[in-house]
Parts: C-alpha cells; structure tokens; sequence
C-alpha cells in the first residue's frame, strides 16, 4: 500500500512537471528569438508560421524552414512528424500553417552551430492551398501600348531611310 | 578654363549609352524563358513590359544621337557612369512591378545592389517570389559582376577603339588578351564554363539535401552566380543558413575564392602557368590578410565564448570572414546575431576584410589585393632607404603575371584610391550615425555598402531611413566604379554649368 502511493506519487510529479515545463513553452516569434538567443537556449519554446521552401529529408529527420511574417527559422524535425506537411510556401503556393513545440538551440552543436529548433511535437494550424493568379489586365495594356509605339516609331525610321 | 560639352558630346554620349540600353533589354528575354518554363503569366508580363521600355529608350537613344565618332576618354567614362545609373532604373522595373518591393526606390536600391554585386537587400516575402524575378535578382548579379559594359563590348558593339575607354570606366584596367573585346569574350566563357561546373556540383548536393530537382538545379545556378560574382543575394530569406549543409557552404567558399580571383589570373591558370597562383602579389596578400582578419575573428569570438565548440567557432567565424573578404555576402548567421553574438573585435575584423576586398580584374569590389600588395611592398621599400647606407640604390619589384618594378607612380595611384574608398566607407558611416545608429553598426554597414560586400547587422531593412537608401546606393555605385567614372560625371556636370 506504501509502496502504491510512493509510486503514484512519483507519477504525478512528473505529469505535473512536464505538464509545467509545457505550460512554460512560450508562443514566440522569430523577432524574440533571434534578438533574444541566449534567453531561450535550450528553452522549449512553441513556434508557429508557415511552412515555405523544401521539406529537407535527411534519414529519419527533415529540415522545414517555417516564416512566421518577419524570419525563417529552421526547424529539425522526425519524418513521421514531417509527413503532416502537405504544402510549403512558394510563388504558387501557400504553405500549411504550423505550430512547433520544441527545444530552441542558439548555436546547435548537432548541426554545425546553426539557430534551430528541434521539434517535439508539430501541429497543422491550417492546411496550405495553391495561390492562383488573374492575369493583370492594366500590364497587357500597358503591353500593348508600348508595342504600337515601338511600332511607329520603326515605320516611321523607314520613311526616313526612304 | 572649362569648355562647355557641346552637342556633338551629347549625341556621342547618348548613341552608345543606347546600345548598352537594348544589350540590357536583351538579357531581360532569360526570365521571360524562365517564367515561361514554370508558367508564370503576371512575371512575364512584368519582363515584356520592361523590355519594351527598355527598348523603346534604347532605340530611341541609338535614332536621335547617331553618329559614326568614337568615344574619347570623358565620354567613354561618362557612358559607363550614367549606364550604371540607368541600369538600375531599368532593372528595378520588374522587380518593382512583381510587388514584393515596397517602393520603386526599394527596387532601385535592390538593382544596384545587384548589379553592383553587394548583396544587400529590401525585398519582402521572399520565399513567395516568382521563379522569374529571382531569377532576375541573380542574373543582374551575375551580369553586374562580368560588367554591362562587358556584355556589351561582348555582344553588341563591333570593334571601335572606344571600347577601352569604357572598359576602363568600369574599373577593369587590364587587358587579358591584347584586343579588348577578345578580354571581354574571355571574361564571359571562363563564367560560363564556371557557372556550368558551379550549377551540377550545387544542383547535385541539393538534392542530396533533400531539395526538389527541378528546385535543387534552379538554386544552384542562382547561387552559383550570386558566389562566383561575389554577389551575396540567394533565392531564401534565411540565405545560405536555409541549406543546412557544409558540402554545400564548402562549395560556396571554393566559389567565392574563384570569384575574387583576377580574371588574368584565370587566363594563366587555364594556360597550364599553374605556378602563377604561387607567385602572384593578389593571391599572396589575399592569402595573408585572411590568416590576419580571421586570426582577429577568432580571438573576438573566443572571448565572447559564443561558440562553445571550436568546430562550430570555425565554421561560422570562416563563413562569414570568406564571404565578407571576397565581397560576396551569404551569410549563415542572422544578422542580428552579428550584435548578438559577435563582439566588437571580431566585427572588426570582418570589417576590415569587408575594405580590402579581393583581386583588380575581378567580381569583387573594395580596395583589392594588388594596391594593398603595392602600398606594403612602398613601406618596405622605405624601410630599406631607412635602414641601409644612403648611397644604396634600393629597388624593390612584386610579380603581377611578370616582374614588375615598384614605381612611384604605381604607389601613388594605389594610395589615391585606397584613401578615396577610405573616404567613402567613412562618409557612410557619418551618415549611419547622423540617422542615430551606433558607429560599429554603421561602418559595418557603410564598409558593407561601399566595398560592395552585402552582409549586414540588420541596419539594412524596408524600415530604414530614405536619406540612409540613397546614401548605400551612391555607396555601391562608387564602389563598383572605382571613383574614375563617378569623378569624370562630376567634371561633366561642373562644365555644363560652369563651362564656356
């Protein structure tokens, strides 16, 4: 029976810490960590933005570069976790919006002392889309515009010659 | 007394600036074939649309001032100066126009910048940009770095003895074989070659970092021509930190190193005259003053303990100090962390790799290798005078492709532009902190502009004062033109004034 409550005692203070630590992971963004490295090094940190580029496989891990309005900051994160990412950021696309819950590293000895995030947990805020685009009537015209005087003025270059 | 320019000037003037106008509407059709491959329509309008005024100026210019004269010197140097100025505004057209500038004046700080191979930048949402207009951003690098005037010497003006002039005028004063436009084809095939060797081994590497292989092959070119003419823009906001890759950082350095290497001395290399690298004054000062700047690095960083691993202190420290001596710019730190992480000494030492630059007669800009191999080579020649008897004749040589004898003549051209970039780098920086920043931060960036390099501490954004964008972009034009064709424009706006 003692034996019992010791343990789930034990099990509650680890819920309870890691609940905590958390509860501490701080919505940040890419401004307050860049500025602010050595505060949150080795701090878990949660991150949110969009996906943009490649989604970068290395073995087991991928690389996904996620901006968030201001920075990109690369995140090093699972395969598993990367196959949730389903559109990056492009010209023509609008990349999957995503949480990062992970630990920040200032100077990451595992990757050559880049800034990095390794993620623990990834969540999809809101899936990407593909951007389409009208075509700008006011340039064709423009277009046009410029193409007939060009035009004039190579028949009128031809009168001079004559 | 000062004579007035006459018309005759004017119509001279203007005929060839025409020319250099339709060669670069011509290199405009490249991203038109590029957003035509990934079906960009709004891109390529923006390119047709730029051509055609680009055109319509050209021509127009080539019709109203025909004139069979030669350039001389003035006009020759005039032509360039005023090329420059009207390449960026012509270049800054698309840019503009794909909407990721904030204001033309945006555009026309990032058409500088690139033709003048600097490096820094005032694009928004890049990772959204079209295939097109980076393309762009990276081809205004890689013609900016060759010379406009090349491309034209190279393609479109036939054999006319004003084309040393202008040659000269943008600051490329040795000839690699004895008729200019033969130095002009060379300078193109050897970047050619090097582009295609450059765009397999980056595409290659891209793709085992997992990048897409159309994707992998686009950023290498890009990137190969940002390295090669030590340019610094990169197809990602995060720059070469979005890689993830030291084979792909380790490519670049070899790249940039390339890039700042005298054209000449490519000439002598390819020839099979391997030995040169060995003997040249460039290569040697080169190869010292980066063992002295990144000696200067270290010691910064060491006492800062930013770096906790001597690896990573390597890797980074390296990175930044190649591409800042080479003039090129890619960075694989933020540039807040420049402030954040690096302390006043090792900023300080990349500034002062930032002011030398790389070699005469190539990519790079700053003072270079061969007036910093010839002023130190003078003060040990009037070391000598010093120490021994009066009656010894001291002579003192240095080998540049052959033996050549230290004039004064020589010396005092090297101290002239040496003081006049000196001048330039702390003007900027005056006027860095007239607008209230710090002076660190300021000649970082001032050095930065002036030297044509491109990285920066963060004092370059959309957000900065208009007074301190206009003052990088006069920075990196001068920069680029090495003073010659700024102060021939200058003489020639005196005389329409002033002349009789």
């Amino acid at each position: 029976m003692k034996n019992n409550f010791s343990l789930i005692l034990i099990n509650l203070f680890i819920l309870g810490f890691f609940s905590l630590q958390h509860a501490w992971a701080q919505n940040l963004t890419s401004n307050d960590l860049i500025q602010h490295t050595k505060k949150y090094d080795g701090k878990t940190v949660v991150y949110r933005g969009e996906a943009i580029g490649d989604v970068m496989g290395r073995g087991n891990f991928a690389w996904v570069n996620i901006h968030d309005g201001n920075n990109a900051i690369a995140i090093w994160v699972s395969s598993d976790l990367a196959k949730e990412i389903q559109f990056t950021g492009n010209y023509k696309t609008q990349g999957d919006i995503l949480e990062v819950t992970g630990i920040f590293y200032r100077n990451c000895l595992e990757h050559g002392g880049d800034l990095d995030i390794h993620a623990q947990t990834l969540k999809k805020i809101s899936a990407g889309r593909i951007v389409s685009y009208k075509i700008d009537l006011i340039k064709l015209k423009l277009i046009f515009i410029l193409f007939g005087v060009l035009l004039l003025i190579w028949i009128l270059t031809l009168f001079r010659r004559k | 007394m000062i004579l007035k320019p006459r018309l005759k000037d004017l119509k001279t003037i203007g005929f060839y600036l025409g020319k250099i106008i339709l060669g670069l509407a011509f290199t405009m059709t490249l991203p038109i074939l590029i957003g035509l491959c990934f079906g960009e329509v709004n891109p390529v309008l923006d390119f047709v649309l730029s051509i055609l005024i680009s055109v319509l100026l050209g021509w127009s210019l080539t019709i109203l001032c025909r004139t069979g004269e030669d350039l001389n010197w003035v006009q020759g140097m005039i032509v360039v100066s005023i090329s420059w100025i009207i390449a960026m505004i012509l270049g800054a057209i698309p840019l503009y126009l794909s909407g990721h500038w904030k204001s033309f004046l945006d555009a026309c700080f990032d058409a500088m910048s690139g033709f003048a191979t600097t490096g820094l930048t005032l694009v928004q949402n890049l990772d959204h940009i079209s295939y097109a207009h980076n393309f762009w951003r990276h081809l205004i690098m890689f013609l900016g770095g060759q010379g406009i005037i090349v491309i034209a010497l190279s393609f479109f003006v036939r054999g006319f003895s004003g084309a040393f002039k202008m040659y000269v005028g943008e600051a490329r004063d040795e000839r690699i074989m004895p008729n200019v436009i033969n130095t002009a084809r060379f300078i193109w095939m050897v970047s050619i070659v090097y582009l295609i060797l450059g765009t397999l081994a980056l595409g290659i590497t891209g793709i085992f970092n997992g990048m897409q292989p159309v994707n992998a092959f686009f950023h290498g070119a890009c990137i190969f021509m940002a390295a090669f003419d030590t340019g610094g823009f990169a197809p990602q906001s995060q720059n070469i930190l979005y890689y993830h890759s030291i084979i792909y950082e380790i490519i670049t350095i070899v790249i940039m190193i390339l890039g700042a290497l005298n054209f000449k001395l490519h000439y002598h290399l390819w020839s099979g005259n391997r030995k040169e690298i060995f003997k040249n004054i460039e290569v040697v000062t080169l190869f010292f003053t980066i063992i002295a700047t990144f000696f200067i690095v270290v010691i910064g960083l060491a006492q800062l303990g930013s770096y906790p691993d001597a690896l990573v202190l390597f890797r980074k420290g390296f990175y930044q100090l190649i591409s800042g001596h080479t003039g090129t710019g890619f960075q694989t730190i933020y540039p807040q962390e420049f402030l954040d992480s690096w302390n006043p000494l090792a900023l300080t030492g990349v500034i002062i790799a930032m002011a030398l630059g790389g070699a005469v007669c190539s990519t790079t800009g700053a003072i270079k290798m061969l007036r910093i191999g010839v002023i130190l080579k003078a003060f040990k020649e009037d070391l000598k005078r010093i120490i021994m008897p009066e009656k010894t004749i001291v002579i003192e040589k240095f080998h540049h492709i052959k033996e050549i004898f230290l004039e004064d003549k020589l010396v005092r051209s090297a101290l002239t532009i040496t003081l006049a970039y000196l001048v330039l780098y702390g003007l900027g920086t005056l006027i860095g902190m007239f607008y209230g920043y710090p002076f660190l931060e300021s000649l970082f960036e001032s050095t930065s502009a002036a030297a044509n390099v491109g990285l920066s501490c963060g004092i370059t954004s959309i957000g900065m004062p208009t007074g301190l964008k206009i003052t990088y972009i006069i920075q990196m034009w001068a920069g680029r033109l090495e003073f010659m064709s700024v102060f021939a424009i200058i003489g020639f706006l005196v005389a329409a004034i002033k002349g009789k």
